[in-house]
This record gives C-alpha cells, sequence and structure tokens, in this order.
C-alpha cells in the first residue's frame, strides 16, 4: 500500500484522493514514513513539517469529504527548497546565517499551493543560497544521490530532486537562477522546469540574483510537472517583475503531447553544446533523444548561437554582482544569527563577525567577485560588459526561434559525479550549468527531462528542452511526447531504475 | 568635541572670495502609503508598527513600485521646469548602515525621472534669481536610528542604539540644483529664499507636508568658496541637519566665514561632511571616512523600468496648480498692491490667509491689515508660524466685520483675537464671555463725559472757547473710565455737543 502510494504520480494520486479511494492524510503519512525511513541516507530535508502536512491533508479530506470542490492536486504532497519563505516553518536557504528563521511571511509560491490544497511535507535541502551545483555548499551537510549515494544530487535544488528519486514526494519546487532546476532533474532522472522569467512570482523567495532567479515545478513526470506549474505561476502584483500575461496552457500541451506526433513541430540542435569536455555517453543519449524527436514527426535542424559561449563568463558577473547587494541585508541587526554582540563590539563589528561566520566559502566567494564587479572604476568593464553579452544570447535565441519552435541540448555535460570530486574547483562545478545558463540570461523557458542512463555509467541523463519566453507549452508537448517514446523504447520509465534504499518500504 | 573656529568677517570674505553653492532638497511625499510596499507613511506613531516584510528587507521580500509616488515626482519635475525621463529605472545605492534594512537604498542613479529645470526664486528686495535644478529624483528613506546614553545623541559615544524602521521606505524625493555662482554677498539668502520657494511650491503641489521641522523637508547645503583670481572650484563642505529655513542662511554664512579663515590661514578646506548645530549656528566635522565611499550602484532588478507616456506626463502638466509665483502676481493686480506690499505679504507667509479671509466677505486691505500687521506679531510672540495661529480666515473676517458695524472698536477686536488665539472659543463667546461689547447707550456715555469734564474744567473751557483738538484728553479720560468700550468717534460727538 504504502510503496503504491509513494511510487504513484502526482496526476494518480489527485484522482484517487478526489474519488475518496485514499485520503489525503494517508497519502501524506506514507510519503512521511518514507522519509522516516530513507532521508538519513538521502539528507533531502532539512526540515519536515509533519504536523503542518498532516494538518493540511486533513482540510483537503473534510473539503472533499463535505463536497467541495477542490483543485486538480488537492492532496497531493509536495516537498519545497528552502529557498522559499513559509509562514511559521523555518526557512535557512542552506546558510548558517540564517538557521532558526521563522518566516512571518509566505512567499507566493507557498500560498498558491496551500490555496490549491497541495500538501507541503517540509523544506528541501540546497546549495547555501542557491550557489552550487551539487549541494554540497549547504551549511547543513550534502545530498546525496538516490542512484548512488556516494554521487551528488546536483544543485543548487539537489533537495528537490533527490527527494522525487528516492520517493519522499512526488512533486517538488526548486528555483534556477544557472541551472539549479534543470540540472538537478537531469542527474536524479527527474523532470526540472525552469518556467519564463516572470512567469512564476519571485516574492518571498530569497534572492541569490534577482534578474535571473524562477521558481519552478519538479516532478517525475511532465504532466506532474505541468499540473504543477499551472499551480503556482500567474501574475503577482507583490513582484514587479512578474507577467501579467495568461499562463500559457502547459497541462494542455503535457496532454497533447503524449499523443505522441511532433509532425510539424521545428526541433532545433544548439552545436554549441558538444565536444571537449562532454561525457561520450551523456552525448550519446542525447543523440538518441534527438532520433527519437524526428521518429515523433518532428523537423531537426541545427542551430548556431555563438554568443552562448559567453554565457558562462557573463553569468558569473551578473549573478554575484546581483548577489553582493542581495546578500547584504544579512546582518545580524533584524534576523538570523548574531556573532559578537558583547556590549563592547560596535554593530559594524557584529555585522562583519556575523557575515564572517554565517556564509559559507562559496558565498564569500561570491559576493568578493560580485562586489569587485559593481567597484567604480571597474563597473563597465565587468557587469557593463555581461549585460552586453546577455544582450546578444538574447538575440541569439530570437534568431534561432524565428526558424524552430523549441531548441534542444544536454541538460548538463556529465553524470552525477562522486561527492568531493569538484568541492575543490570552482570552475569544473561551474562548467556543470554550461547548457542551463543561456535561458537564464535571456529570460526564456527551458526544461530537463530524463533520456535514459549514461550507457558507460549507468546514471540518469537529462534532455533539454527550450521554448521561447511565455511559449512555455511548447517544450511541455515535446518532453510529453518524447517521454512516451523513451518509456516505449526502454520498457519503463527511467526513474524506476533508481536502486532500492535501505530501509525502504517493500 | 568643540573646537573653536576662526572665522573671517563676512565683508573681507565677499571681498576676496565668490562663494558657490550646491543645494540637495529632499522631500518626503505624503502618500497614503509608503514607495514599495503597502504600509501607511504617517509621521509618528509607535516605533516599528508601520512595518511590513518589504521595508522590514526581510528575505525573499520585494518592492512593489507605489503609483502615486511616481505622479508626484513627475509633477514635481513639471513644476520645476525640467524634462521628464521618457525611460528611467531604479538603482541599488550600496552601503551597509543598521537602520538601512537591505543595507541598500533604491534610489536614483544616472537615469533620473526629471532633470534640466530651474526654479525662478524672489529675494527680500523683490528681484528674481534663477536657481537651476539638475535633476529630481525619486528614493526610499531609511529608518532612524536613537542613540541612547551618549551626550551628544549622535552615534560617537553612544551606549546602544534603537531603530524604528516606521520610516523606513517613505517615498522622498532629492531635488538637486546645478552649481549656484554669481551670488556674491547674497549666497545665504539665495539659499534660503530657493528653499522658501520649493517649500511653497511643493505645499502648492499638495505632494508633501512640507514641515522641516519633522524632517519632511530636509536640506543639504553644499559650500565652496572660489578665490577671486581662481579659474576652478574649491573644495567643498556638505553641511546637514539644516532644520529651519533661517537655519540654511546661518548654515552657509557660517560655512563661508569658516572656510575663507582656513583659506587665507593657507590651510586647505576639508572635503567632508558637516553637521550643523541649531543653538550655535556652527557647523563641526561629522564622521570623516579614511576612504571614499563607492556605492556601487547599479539598476535595481527588482523593479521594471519606469517609462512614463507622454499623453500621462501632459495629462498631469494640466494638475497643476496655480504656482506661488503667478499667484503673487495675480494678486498683487487683483488686490492693487505695491512691490513693497507684496514683499510684505509673501515674507509673512500671508497670501493664502488673506486670499481666504477675502474670499469669507472682507476687503483685502482690512484682511491684509489685520493678518501682516497684528497677527504676524502674535505670531512671533507665540513662536509659530502664522498659518499654525489658532484662527481662521472666517473668524478674522467675522471680527472684521463687528469692526465695520460699530460692535467692536478696533482695540476691542484685537482682544477678541487674543481671546480666540488664547482658545476661549469662537469670537461671539470671547465677546460675551469677556462683556467686550462697545457701550453705545449715550446716556451712560453722557454720564462719563460730563464727570470727565468736571474733573478737567481748564481743557472744557478751551473747548468752550471752539479749541475742538482739546477735546483728546476728555476722549481719553473717558475711554479709560469705560474700559476703552466706548466708540471714540462718538465720544467725541458728545463731548462736542456738552461743550457747545
Amino acid at each position: 500500500m504504502t510503496s503504491d502510494l509513494i511510487r504513484s504520480t502526482a496526476a494518480e494520486l489527485a484522482a484517487r484522493i478526489a474519488s475518496r479511494e485514499v485520503s489525503a492524510v494517508e497519502v501524506a503519512q506514507a510519503h512521511l514514513d518514507r522519509i522516516g525511513e530513507v532521508d538519513g541516507a538521502v539528507n533531502a530535508f532539512l526540515h519536515v513539517d509533519t504536523e503542518g502536512a498532516l494538518k493540511a491533508a486533513r482540510k483537503v479530506d473534510e473539503d472533499i469529504a463535505a463536497g467541495a470542490h477542490v483543485g486538480p492536486l488537492a492532496g497531493v504532497p509536495v516537498a519545497l527548497k528552502d529557498v522559499l519563505t513559509t509562514e511559521g516553518v523555518p526557512t535557512t536557504v542552506g546558510s548558517k546565517i540564517l538557521e532558526g528563521w521563522v518566516p512571518p511571511y509566505d512567499a507566493t509560491v507557498t500560498r498558491r499551493l496551500k490555496e490549491a490544497g497541495v500538501v507541503i511535507l517540509g523544506k528541501t535541502n540546497m546549495d547555501e543560497f542557491a550557489m552550487g551545483s551539487s549541494t554540497e555548499n549547504s551549511a547543513y551537510g550534502p545530498t546525496h544521490n538516490p542512484w548512488d549515494l556516494d554521487r551528488i544530487p546536483g544543485g543548487s535544488g539537489g533537495g528537490s530532486a533527490a527527494a522525487l528519486a528516492a520517493f519522499e514526494a512526488p512533486l517538488s519546487i526548486g528555483t534556477d537562477t544557472g541551472g539549479s532546476i534543470r540540472q538537478p532533474g537531469a542527474v536524479t532522472g527527474t523532470v526540472g522546469v525552469k518556467p519564463t522569467y516572470g512567469g512564476v512570482s519571485r516574492y518571498g523567495l530569497v534572492a541569490f540574483s534577482s534578474s535571473l532567479d524562477q521558481a519552478g515545478p519538479c516532478a517525475r513526470t511532465v504532466l506532474d510537472a505541468a499540473l504543477l506549474h499551472e499551480v503556482i505561476a500567474g501574475y503577482d502584483p507583490m513582484d514587479s517583475t512578474s507577467i501579467n500575461a495568461p499562463v500559457p496552457p502547459v497541462v494542455a500541451a503535457a496532454r497533447e503531447g503524449a499523443n505522441g506526433d511532433l509532425t510539424g513541430v521545428r526541433v532545433g540542435v544548439v552545436t554549441q553544446f558538444s565536444g571537449d569536455g562532454y561525457q561520450p555517453g551523456v552525448l550519446r543519449s542525447f543523440e538518441a533523444a534527438v532520433a527519437q524527436l524526428k521518429q515523433l514527426g518532428a523537423e531537426i535542424v541545427e542551430v548556431s548561437c555563438p554568443s552562448f559561449d559567453y554565457a558562462l563568463p557573463a553569468y558569473y558577473l551578473i549573478a554575484p554582482s546581483e548577489a553582493s547587494s542581495n546578500l547584504a541585508r544579512f546582518d545580524a541587526m533584524r534576523y538570523g544569527i548574531r556573532v559578537g554582540d558583547d556590549s563592547t563590539r560596535s554593530a559594524e563589528e557584529v555585522m562583519s563577525l556575523t557575515r564572517e561566520a554565517g556564509f559559507g566559502p562559496e558565498v564569500k566567494r561570491r559576493i568578493m567577485i560580485g562586489t569587485y564587479a559593481l567597484s567604480s572604476g571597474y563597473y563597465d568593464a565587468y557587469y557593463g560588459s555581461a549585460q552586453k553579452v546577455r544582450t546578444l544570447i538574447s538575440r541569439d535565441f530570437e534568431a534561432a526561434f524565428a526558424t524552430v519552435d523549441v531548441l534542444v541540448s544536454p541538460t548538463t555535460p556529465t553524470t552525477a559525479f562522486p561527492i568531493g570530486e569538484r568541492a575543490g574547483d570552482p570552475m569544473a562545478m561551474y562548467k556543470a550549468d554550461l547548457c542551463t545558463i543561456p535561458a537564464n540570461l535571456a529570460g526564456n523557458a527551458a526544461m530537463s527531462v530524463p533520456s535514459g542512463l549514461s550507457d558507460e555509467d549507468g546514471l540518469p541523463v537529462g534532455l533539454q528542452i527550450m521554448a521561447p519566453a511565455l511559449q512555455d507549452h511548447r517544450m511541455y508537448r515535446v518532453a510529453a511526447a518524447y517521454e512516451v517514446a523513451r518509456d516505449a523504447a526502454l520498457g519503463a520509465p527511467v526513474i524506476q531504475g533508481v536502486p532500492q534504499l535501505a530501509g525502504a518500504a517493500r | 568635541m568643540t573646537s573653536v573656529h576662526e572665522l573671517m568677517d563676512y565683508a573681507e570674505v565677499i571681498e576676496r572670495f565668490d562663494p558657490v553653492l550646491g543645494l540637495e532638497v529632499h522631500v518626503e511625499l505624503h502618500t497614503n502609503t509608503k514607495m514599495f510596499c503597502g504600509c501607511a507613511n504617517v509621521f509618528g506613531g509607535e516605533p516599528n508598527t508601520q512595518v511590513c516584510p518589504t521595508c522590514l528587507g526581510l528575505p525573499g521580500a520585494l518592492p512593489a513600485l507605489n503609483g502615486k509616488a511616481v505622479e508626484s515626482a513627475i509633477r514635481i519635475g513639471l513644476a520645476l521646469n525640467c524634462e521628464i525621463a521618457e525611460w528611467c529605472r531604479f538603482a541599488r545605492k550600496n552601503y551597509f548602515y543598521p537602520d538601512m534594512p537591505k543595507n541598500f537604498q533604491t534610489s536614483q542613479y544616472d537615469e533620473p525621472i526629471a532633470y534640466n529645470g530651474y526654479l525662478d526664486v524672489t529675494l527680500d528686495d523683490g528681484s528674481l534669481f534663477r536657481v537651476e535644478i539638475e535633476r529630481a529624483h525619486m528614493e526610499e528613506d531609511t529608518g532612524k536610528s536613537l542613540h541612547v546614553g551618549g551626550a551628544t545623541g549622535r552615534i560617537h559615544g553612544a551606549e546602544h542604539s534603537l531603530l524604528d524602521y516606521n520610516r523606513a521606505g517613505v517615498p522622498l524625493i532629492e531635488i538637486v540644483t546645478k552649481t549656484i555662482s554669481g551670488t556674491g554677498e547674497r549666497a545665504p539668502e539665495v539659499a534660503r529664499a530657493y528653499v522658501t520657494a520649493l517649500r511653497d511650491l511643493l505645499k502648492a503641489l499638495d505632494v508633501s507636508d512640507v514641515r522641516m521641522d519633522q524632517g519632511s523637508l530636509r536640506c543639504d547645503a553644499n559650500v565652496s568658496l572660489m578665490a577671486k583670481d581662481a579659474t576652478e572650484f574649491g573644495t567643498r563642505t556638505e553641511t546637514k541637519n539644516v532644520n529651519s529655513l533661517r537655519s540654511v542662511e546661518r548654515a552657509v554664512r557660517f560655512e563661508m566665514t569658516r572656510q575663507a579663515a582656513v583659506l587665507v590661514a593657507g590651510g586647505k578646506v576639508t572635503q567632508e561632511t558637516r553637521h550643523f548645530d541649531e543653538s550655535t549656528g556652527s557647523t563641526s566635522p561629522g564622521r570623516t571616512k579614511e576612504t571614499a565611499e563607492d556605492y556601487r550602484y547599479f539598476p535595481e532588478p527588482d523593479l521594471v523600468p519606469i517609462a512614463p507616456s507622454r499623453e500621462w506626463v501632459e495629462e498631469l502638466r494640466g494638475t497643476l496648480p496655480e504656482l506661488p509665483w503667478e499667484r503673487r502676481k495675480r494678486v498683487q493686480q487683483e488686490w492693487s498692491l505695491t512691490d513693497a506690499e507684496l514683499r510684505d505679504l509673501v515674507n509673512a507667509g500671508a497670501v493664502d490667509l488673506v486670499a481666504a479671509t477675502v474670499d469669507a466677505g472682507v476687503t483685502p486691505a482690512e484682511a491684509r491689515s489685520w493678518w501682516v500687521a497684528y497677527l504676524t506679531k502674535e505670531a512671533n510672540n507665540r513662536g509659530v508660524e502664522l498659518s499654525e495661529l489658532a484662527i481662521t480666515p472666517v473668524q478674522i473676517a467675522r471680527v472684521i466685520g463687528l469692526v465695520n458695524s460699530g460692535e467692536l472698536t478696533n482695540k476691542l477686536a484685537r482682544e477678541v483675537v487674543t481671546g480666540v488665539l488664547d482658545g476661549e472659543g469662537e469670537p461671539e463667546a470671547v465677546i460675551e464671555a469677556r462683556g467686550l461689547k462697545v457701550v453705545s447707550d449715550d446716556s451712560a456715555l453722557e454720564k462719563a463725559v460730563d464727570e470727565a469734564l468736571a474733573a478737567q474744567p481748564d481743557v472744557a473751557a478751551k473747548i468752550r472757547d471752539g479749541k475742538v483738538a482739546a477735546a483728546g484728553a476728555i476722549v481719553g479720560a473717558v475711554m479709560k473710565a469705560t474700559k476703552g468700550q466706548a466708540d471714540a468717534k462718538r465720544v467725541r460727538e458728545l463731548i462736542i455737543a456738552r461743550c457747545s
């Protein structure tokens, strides 16, 4: 029974809860039990809100019993990345500096989930302030990849991806600044979507890089991601960068795509994302995926986006610059930890000691890079040039989307690497986001869908699909069609290949 | 702490140097809500009660721009004859300070909403001086620090500090002048006249309370001196905490005399922020910084650019009220005032009050004589602004009406007004309570006249001889006997009748 519930898709669970075949409380409890069994090994969660989850589930059961109209995901559990505020529930952003902080308000995403009756199980682990590609930068210990506990689950949203792969939650929320939803999705064999920038409100998303951050849905199937997408997306007057336009019809697109016909769809293969630094097994998986898209009727063309070669350096100027300013507020004056306040030290000294103790090395590195890039005399050369590159990347996307409907590439150049392997080499770590960063810089939609396992190491590989801004539904259609064909070819969903975890229920 | 300043005689300063000014005025808008959140924008209030995640800078909170503040900024820009940007952005000014919740101030940097304007200000002799405006831009106010334990109330030497974030996020417009030169000895006067004109303008626009005492209008004065033969500007100081119109003038004058003494002694003016002390009229250095602050400005990524349509700007231009100087020109004509009379009226801050009194049915001359002469003195005695006196134009008009109908003498009328100012109620109630009716009963007056004539037989004889001018002494005696409640004109008539 439990195994049945935790391995179900969100769509199936929602239908069974709505028909009162199972209760939302049973579903929540099954997932809470699973977390209790395996999370000691996985460390996907920083905080499990048992009481809050059961209470929310009970409310859904009562509403259904009373005949009330409930949303399409009512009663389905979700794991929330610890970068989104939750009223009354701790929010740490994976950092020591916010240890013990309990926000007095809900992020808009949190509020929308609650209003839709989605049951929040808890908060997931992440690289500190979403800075990283392995979740090793969390102040609360790394998350382990359920495919191989000695490997990284990707980052920064490693907790949200691992929770799906470990069957601790059928849905999760991530945030993607340079690939933090898609790259973890790729290395854990799950689906991760970065919606169009402005598609999902950032209100209550603790900022890393304001012009790049975007929250999005994570799931084990394309349809589940689409269902969650529609719950969290939409205009929010509290976020002035939120787009005041209808939410793209992503659920309809996912259902349409599942018919398996991509006739007339033009798919562009980005030629820049190949060659040196790409694991051969990843490239072979990608080529197989492209071949399958062609079989589904899609027209495949090669597209060159020359400015994408400069995306990574531009990103590592823009994101740290904004971060250096966004993280200035963590000064021990109003919230979070306070270090050195012995009534002899000045406020300035306390700020300084707190920041020294509260931030980890990667966060400090980026604050310093960003502070430098914005300094007078360097601004034009660094931040200014990076913004110009950003414009060029947007133009490359525009030119590409003038001839194709979607673009595809591998999501990340390699499969999950061993924990510790790149910890001392920031540049090697940064390269994990090589393919995902352009979509953040341009603000358009992008997602990762599993493309099977790499033939050399048996670990999951992700196919990235990119669409123009506000055309999120295009990529859902392609992803859903591909998902069906892939499962048919492999004989089973990729996620079924996850090994049994120690202590897992049978 | 107090340093003794060498000061140069002002006339000598002017002989040897040309003063150069730059004035930065911060205006708090009186919008209902703050710049970027829905918190109430009210002065005072229990500390930390007008706050929310956004204005406290809580993790995850975002700003959402107050459209009314943008509207006010554009109206101010238009009234200052500025160009209005077709597209502009906010920027972050990054620096650490405990009363700034995000440790950056959301402001505008190189893309102000309004730029390149001017304000013509009237000097004391009635002449006009054009102050050019560099820019007017939007920003948010910071919280307030209260330093406890030190002698000065400043951070230096304080034992601890309390923070109140009620003011954090209140919309501000910063109006910056271009370099003001060519004023000569009138530099301090120009500075005061500019801030006065700006205050009147902002009041007419109804965008701010413009209360310097409450900080809703704040002026920073940049002052430097140029030797007569110099070709480049001298080093400037920026004086803060200038909290009244008079202080603006005093602070500029003080800095001129202080800097001149430093320069003449062979010293160099230090570029620094200085603090004005109302009680001594002097300035003292603020906290000096080892290195120049680098604010690392960059465009605010949490807010979308502002692109006010030209249609909207023109619509707002149509909402501009009659501006103070236009109004002055009009009342001068309508009320037939000489330049000197107008200046007195303006200097007294009485234009609106007189106009309202005229609207209540009296002549401009009558209204002016009350507000400019008598009530201005009362306001000075009571240490308040004329407009803050506890009497309304309608009440003054009623008192004038009672004088015109003979029910009050001028002297009694002043007593009635004093009673109203002292909080004794409406004029009629004061008259009743103080028993201030004119004695118009002839029999009572005749009795008093007879007594006065009997008491001064020699004067009475003179009057009987036709020396009518002598009647004044008897009038005085009668007025004294009736405690001023008699109509002097009627008394005189009775005296002459009695003596003929």
